[in-house]
């Protein structure tokens, strides 16, 4: 895994002390929060509901073992107890004081982190799939590329004051994890004619109020090109990016109001200005950034263990496990172990500092010392031997993280909602715990299958609705909590955008409707269909029935 | 006429914080200086939005409330959870003292 070079670490070091002289000035009443508002920002300090949230990048979605154990530790330290893990694999805590906050980012810095990249109007910290490196169908690792988009894009003094913010997503696997189509920019690996690996470029996908599926801006760019043609993208979104509208800042809103062709012909000519420049990335600097990501040290192993069949067959909640959180590894003998941060009835993404910690240790001792946070708010242990999943499995669900349901329809993706959001129009939180007991009995949930829930507490998507095959969008109506749902979303490589179903619902009828919709999908699928494949064959009318007969 | 409050978050901790009649900050709604009318809810808000005070809150706004058998409640679910804390984490926030 990267480490931190002189480099890195003098810059976390000096960006830190700057904001401890920065929150003295503020408290001591130097400069005023107006003044302060975009530095504490800069530093992934918002103002919630209730107090101070600080956000942590966690780059590219992959921890060491160390780096997950502080984060627990500063759970308990400065928090109360718990963190949350958001969809853009950073972790949020929601508690913190202003005056201990540099005491905190100092801790982080010890463990090389920071909260750099999670706020303002940058180049946000860039998501990736969270099996990297260990999944069986990757083409390559996207980390190293990660890596090197953080170099660029942090500080990048070019684009510290962009339109609004930017966030890049990476997939190294034809089968995108890392909701690449749905981000300003996005990069999915592939083979050109030549056998080389190189990225497709998507440039405008996003969600919030204006949702789009992104479009391709170059079907390939080599690994050498592709810093030099992001740069030449930001820099035409920064030149003409809407600076006039908040709600039409994002690149998105530039792709269509000119047209992928018209962006694709700026970015082109602005590319070929800098193309043969310092961003020109040679074949030994790539080399050196795929090294610090280099495999672990796999023992050679059968890919059938005995120990791991004999436990599946005498323990029915281990296997069940097993069956939705265990994923094929690329190395025989190994497999990835995803940790369910979504138990029945919970809160979707939280974990406490002992978990954490648990996490932190088990990765240590059986998964190499590497940990991943997931976009769907889940953790993932990328590298266990199959013969130590029983062993993995019976700490996790000791410590409440053992829930068998990756993929389920209780697997729900939920932001904070209005119980912590300042921006929120209805709680999110709640709703997707009554939909998680509701469907809660596992019987129930294998019959359902793969279902993607969604939910978020305002337009503003953090709970990514748009792309929940269904959808959930909590708001405001005239005081009281309203849900609208949508079906059809999809955050995958067959990406699309959620349609509204209908009118709302009152918090007291929503649950009721999303199992009308799931009775509706199990009555009409065909053998073998997903929710989202039955609605793709048979369209929006049918469930639209079952929710409001003939109004 | 309906009944304001202040509310604002505490410049140190960013706790939710309300002004009180001796011009304080409270962390309990019932102390807080109830405004009558549009007049007195913008002396009010005036009050607290006094240069000075930038060094102990931050961003003070009016909120309206109903005066209730249990005290002074707002109208809106959004400070209703204000004065209580997170509705999923009845162990946190000010309904967890």
């Amino acid at each position: 895994m990267y480490r931190y070079d002189d480099f890195d670490r003098q810059l976390v070091q000096e960006r830190t002390e700057q904001f401890r002289e920065q929150v003295k000035r503020r408290l001591s009443g130097d400069i005023t929060e107006e003044q302060f508002r975009p530095l504490r920002l800069m530093n992934g300090v918002y103002l919630q509901l209730h107090a101070y949230m600080l956000r942590v990048a966690v780059p590219y979605g992959t921890l060491r073992c160390d780096q997950l154990r502080e984060l627990g530790g500063i759970a308990r330290k400065y928090d109360k107890g718990y963190g949350h893990f958001t969809t853009r694999q950073n972790i949020q805590y929601n508690w913190p004081k202003l005056d201990e906050i540099p005491d905190a980012l100092l801790d982080l810095a010890n463990v090389e982190m920071h909260a750099i990249q999670t706020s303002g109007n940058c180049i946000r910290n860039t998501t990736t799939d969270q099996y990297a490196g260990a999944a069986a169908d990757e083409i390559e690792d996207p980390r190293p590329y990660c890596e090197l988009i953080r170099q660029w894009s942090t500080f990048h003094p070019e684009f510290t004051y962009l339109p609004r913010k930017f966030k890049i997503a990476v997939t190294g696997s034809p089968n995108d994890r890392a909701a690449v189509k749905v981000h300003d920019i996005g990069l999915r690996m592939h083979y050109n004619d030549a056998g080389e690996t190189g990225f497709e470029v998507i440039v405008g996908g996003g969600l919030g109020r204006t949702p789009f599926v992104g479009k391709t801006v170059r079907d390939f760019i080599g690994k050498n090109d592709l810093f030099s043609y992001l740069e030449a993208i930001l820099r035409v979104y920064n030149r003409f990016g809407r600076r006039d509208n908040k709600y039409k800042a994002r690149i998105k809103i530039l792709v269509h109001e000119l047209g992928v062709e018209e962006v694709q012909r700026l970015v082109e000519e602005e590319w070929a200005q800098i193309k043969d420049g310092s961003l020109k990335v040679g074949d030994a600097e790539i080399a050196r950034y795929i090294e610090q990501f280099a495999p672990p040290a796999f023992e050679a192993l059968s890919d059938d263990d005995a120990d791991f069949e004999r436990h599946k067959s005498e323990s029915r909640a281990f296997s069940n496990w097993v069956r939705s959180n265990v994923i094929e590894h690329k190395q025989p003998g190994y497999a990835i172990a995803n940790v369910s941060l979504k138990p029945i009835g919970g809160i979707p993404g939280d974990a406490t500092d002992t978990q954490m910690e648990l996490v932190a240790d088990l990765s240590e001792k059986y998964s190499f010392g590497d940990v991943r946070v997931t976009h769907e708010q889940n953790l993932v242990l990328p590298h266990v031997k199959k013969a130590d999943l029983f062993a993995v499995w019976t700490a996790l669900e000791g410590a409440g993280l053992g829930t068998a349901n990756l993929g389920y329809v209780t697997d729900i993706i939920a932001c904070p909602g209005l119980d912590y959001c300042a921006l929120a129009t209805a709680r999110s939180i709640p709703l997707s715990q009554r939909i998680s007991e509701r469907f809660g009995d596992l019987d129930r949930q294998h019959d359902i299958g793969e279902l993607k829930i969604k939910i978020s507490g305002c337009i503003n998507a953090c709970g990514h609705h748009h792309v929940g095959h269904i959808g959930i969008l909590g708001l405001d109506k005239r005081g009281k909590e309203f849900y609208q749902i949508t079906l059809g979303g999809d955050a995958s490589q067959d990406a699309s955008i959620g349609k509204i179903v209908g009118a709302g619902f009152s918090e007291a009828e929503v649950v009721d409707a999303i199992e009308s919709l799931v009775t509706k999908y199990i009555d009409i699928r065909d053998g073998g269909e997903r929710f989202i494949d039955t609605y793709r064959r048979v369209g929006m009318d049918p469930f639209k029935e079952v929710l409001y007969g003939d109004r | 006429m309906s009944l304001q409050v202040v509310t604002a978050n505490r410049l140190d901790d960013g706790l939710v914080v309300f002004l009180t009649a001796d011009g304080g900050w409270s962390e309990n709604i019932n102390d807080a200086r109830t405004a009558d009318g549009k007049e007195a809810a913008n002396a009010l808000l005036a009050e607290a939005s006094a240069p000075e005070l930038d060094v102990v809150i931050v961003g003070p706004y009016l909120i309206d409330v109903e005066q209730q058998d249990s005290g002074l409640v707002p109208t809106k679910y959004r400070e209703v959870l204000r004065t209580k804390g997170p509705s999923v984490r009845a162990d946190l926030g000010y309904q967890a003292v």
